[in-house]
């Protein structure tokens, strides 16, 4: 409340003015109405103007940057850089670097709390997840896994973290509060990232050497399913399943299907592939926009971001994003 | 003799199955009698040879695997023997079959390996081959018990083979040397070329060393000197010819097989599929950058691995059919799915086109087809295998 009072002051008249007569009505959107990317080689975050579709911006951030996230309050956006051994803290309004939160060894993947008071990170080198405390910039947790951990997730709940183990083959359950392992789960093959369903039952894991996704019940530590993709065209061996998201509602999944270049729609109660759209090359990390009508996959191998329409499931443009475009976060709420 | 010693017994237990804990073990088997690690040859550290022993690679494999080994309540163990030829060898593993060890790794060179995988073609075991690239072994000499983790020397020339004719450099001059492993290897290249439309514009027999009255056949500009080519292949199974050949012919141009550009199963430079950390990892246990034989021993213990977590134990019968069957899916840092060739044994894996210190490419190329498998382009496919194991197992 205070926060949207105080951006209505800072704006001029005729800044409002010019501002309504830019964006078409169709597009308007809350938040900044813009989509964040990470690209890995040029040490880049791309502010992607999603009214015209274009990149507005372009912030260096510390060496390969991949895994993004906005805090609750939508304050801070968080670039893990994985050769800058840092997490770095952006201010989207100022879209300036504020902190840079060092002493973390190759972080690549994360995930914040809850509250925004802290993200719990995975490190390749040591195979530890650690949890960073955002106010003090120090680790404050840390605990052993599976080598080579790679996707993490936080329960909406904040009380449990799943770590994904590349080498292990295994989805690690841990408490939150305790840090305490509290179970790990044999998955697919290379398991890499994690979507949780709403009611918290279901928890998918992609497999990006499996070419599937694996169902886990996180409650009884089981795998209860299994899907497997076949885009037409592709061969089992192109098929490298890698990001992952499920809209609010978690009817529906898509699964980025890497060197097959494709995403996948699927019907996440029926666990059913709906269809598969043809997005660019490497397809990897995915987002989608607040009103649930566009679907950004980053193409890793084909150096831009394509926006696929979810109604027609097509592609219907594609944004330069920087090279080796990794993960995306959209900012319009 | 033999010299035995306990490398290393790692075990890990799940609090719940303290005293029921099965034991998986593994054994490392070296032939102390393999000339390629003399000190003087590791110093030289020549292409596509070992650099060093490669039981480093299959320590990292068993840290790797501590929670695997914990969730199915198994104590994994790695033991190492070393022993000089092959009737100590087969000494070496009947003691150790004996104890329960049902998982060999096997460093050794062609000729002691055939022998002793004949000799023990009936023990309910597996051998894993991590040094010996030699086609034979996957064809003629083949046994049931026997898998492939190393690449053959087939899988080898048909990467520099799609390598070749994707650059379109067509004529290629074969310089041969004088052991019958350098012939099979400008054989094996042979094979290749005629497979991916190479022309053989001349093939050259070399000796080593530097005397005057045979310079013809030891001097490279003069190997190298009349038609035109537009590449060298060198079939020089030590390496040491090879190494002084790229620079030194008479016409500029690349030199492939045993020097310059060199296919090779694993490179220490590789970056993709998360290779830096493995990489990191090897390097740190052998105190050396590793090389294809490190990253087979460590394959073959995460092959063991990944069959006692599919199989949900260590029940060496049902490890040994998920092993051989067309399931299994083994993340070798190479970006394919992997596993073994039913009809050879061998593991189907991506091959790397390298330069000194960078990778060049990765095979199978785009373009080249399988009807089944993209990898199956790299090497003997099933229609040309000679293998006839007759196992049945």
């Amino acid at each position: 409340m205070r926060s949207s009072r105080h951006s209505v002051i800072a704006l001029s008249a005729a800044a409002v003015l010019i501002a309504a007569l830019l964006v078409p009505c169709a597009a308007l959107a809350g938040g900044r109405n813009l989509a964040y990317v990470s690209s890995e080689k040029d040490g880049i975050v791309t502010f992607i103007d999603l009214a015209s579709w274009k990149p507005v911006f372009r912030l260096a951030v510390a060496k390969r940057p991949r895994a993004l996230a906005l805090s609750p309050d939508r304050r801070r956006l968080y670039v893990a850089c994985g050769d800058g051994n840092s997490i770095d803290v952006i201010d989207p309004d100022r879209r300036t670097i504020v902190a840079r939160l060092r002493g973390v060894d190759d972080p690549e993947m994360f995930a914040l709390t809850p509250d925004g008071g802290a993200l719990w990170l995975s490190n390749e080198e040591t195979a530890t997840a650690s949890a960073l405390d955002l106010a003090s910039g120090r680790i404050i947790a840390s605990v052993a896994v599976g080598d080579e951990p790679e996707g993490v997730l936080v329960s909406p709940d904040g009380a449990t973290v799943y770590v994904a183990s590349e080498v292990a083959n295994m989805v690690h359950v841990i408490d939150a509060k305790t840090h305490v392992l509290r179970r790990s789960v044999l998955v697919g093959n290379r398991p890499r990232r994690m979507a949780l369903t709403p009611d918290g039952r279901e928890l998918w894991v992609t497999n990006e050497l499996g070419a599937n996704v694996s169902i886990v019940d996180p409650l009884r530590g089981v795998v209860s399913g299994e899907l497997r993709f076949a885009p037409q065209g592709f061969r089992v061996e192109d098929v490298t399943p890698v990001g992952i998201v499920m809209t609010p509602d978690g009817r529906t999944a898509y699964v980025t299907l890497g060197r097959a270049n494709h995403v996948a729609k699927v019907d996440v109660a029926a666990r059913r592939v709906l269809g598969y759209a043809l997005t660019g090359s490497r397809a990897w990390g995915a987002a989608l926009t607040a009103d649930g009508r566009r679907l950004l996959v980053a193409n890793g191998l084909s150096d831009d971001v394509a926006v696929v329409d979810l109604q027609s499931f097509r592609v219907e443009r594609a944004v330069p994003a920087g090279r080796t475009p990794h993960s995306i976060v959209v900012d319009d709420r | 003799m033999t010299g035995a010693r306990r490398l290393l017994a790692l075990v890990l237990l799940a609090c719940a199955y303290p005293a029921q804990a099965a034991t998986l073990a593994i054994d490392m088997l070296e032939d102390s009698g393999d000339a390629r690690y003399e000190a003087h040859r590791l110093d030289e550290a020549l292409r596509l040879q070992p650099w060093g022993r490669p039981a480093a690679g299959a320590e990292v494999a068993v840290q790797e695997s501590r929670f695997a080994a914990a969730a199915l309540g198994l104590s994994l163990t790695l033991d190492r023997d070393s022993a000089s030829g092959a009737a100590a060898l087969e000494a070496a593993l009947r003691r150790r079959y004996a104890q329960g060890v049902r998982f060999f790794i096997v460093d050794a060179r062609a000729a002691p390996l055939a022998v002793l995988a004949q000799r023990v073609r009936d023990l309910d075991l597996l051998l894993f081959n991590v040094s010996a690239l030699d086609d034979a072994l996957r064809g003629p000499q083949c046994q049931p018990n026997l898998l492939h983790v190393v690449p053959s020397q087939a899988m080898l020339d048909d990467a520099l083979g799609q390598y070749l004719a994707s650059r379109k450099w067509r004529r290629v001059l074969v310089l041969r040397g004088p052991q019958a492993a350098d012939r099979a290897q400008a054989d094996s290249f042979a094979r290749s070329a005629r497979r991916y439309g190479i022309e053989t514009v001349a093939t050259r027999d070399f000796v080593p060393g530097r005397d005057p009255r045979q310079r013809e056949r030891n001097d490279v500009a003069l190997l190298t000197a009349g038609p035109d080519y537009d590449a060298v292949y060198v079939a020089d199974s030590d390496g040491e010819f090879a190494r002084d050949v790229p620079g030194m012919t008479q016409r500029p141009r690349v030199v492939v097989g045993s020097a310059g550009i060199v296919a090779d199963g694993w490179h220490w430079a590789w970056e993709r599929h998360g290779a830096p950390q493995l990489n990191a990892r090897l390097r740190k246990a052998a105190g050396r950058r590793p090389t294809q034989y490190d990253w087979s021993a460590w394959m073959a213990v995460k092959a063991v691995v990944e069959a006692a977590q599919r199989t949900g134990g260590a029940d060496f019968a049902k490890m040994r059919s998920y092993l051989r069957g067309e399931s299994i899916t083994l993340d070798g840092f190479k970006g394919f799915r992997m596993g073994f060739r039913p009809w050879d044994g061998q593991l189907r894996q991506p091959v790397l086109v390298t330069g000194d210190n960078a990778v060049l490419a990765v095979a199978p190329f785009d373009g080249f087809l399988d009807p089944r498998n993209a990898l199956d382009t790299l090497g003997i496919d099933a229609r040309e295998s000679a293998c006839r194991r007759g196992d049945g197992k």
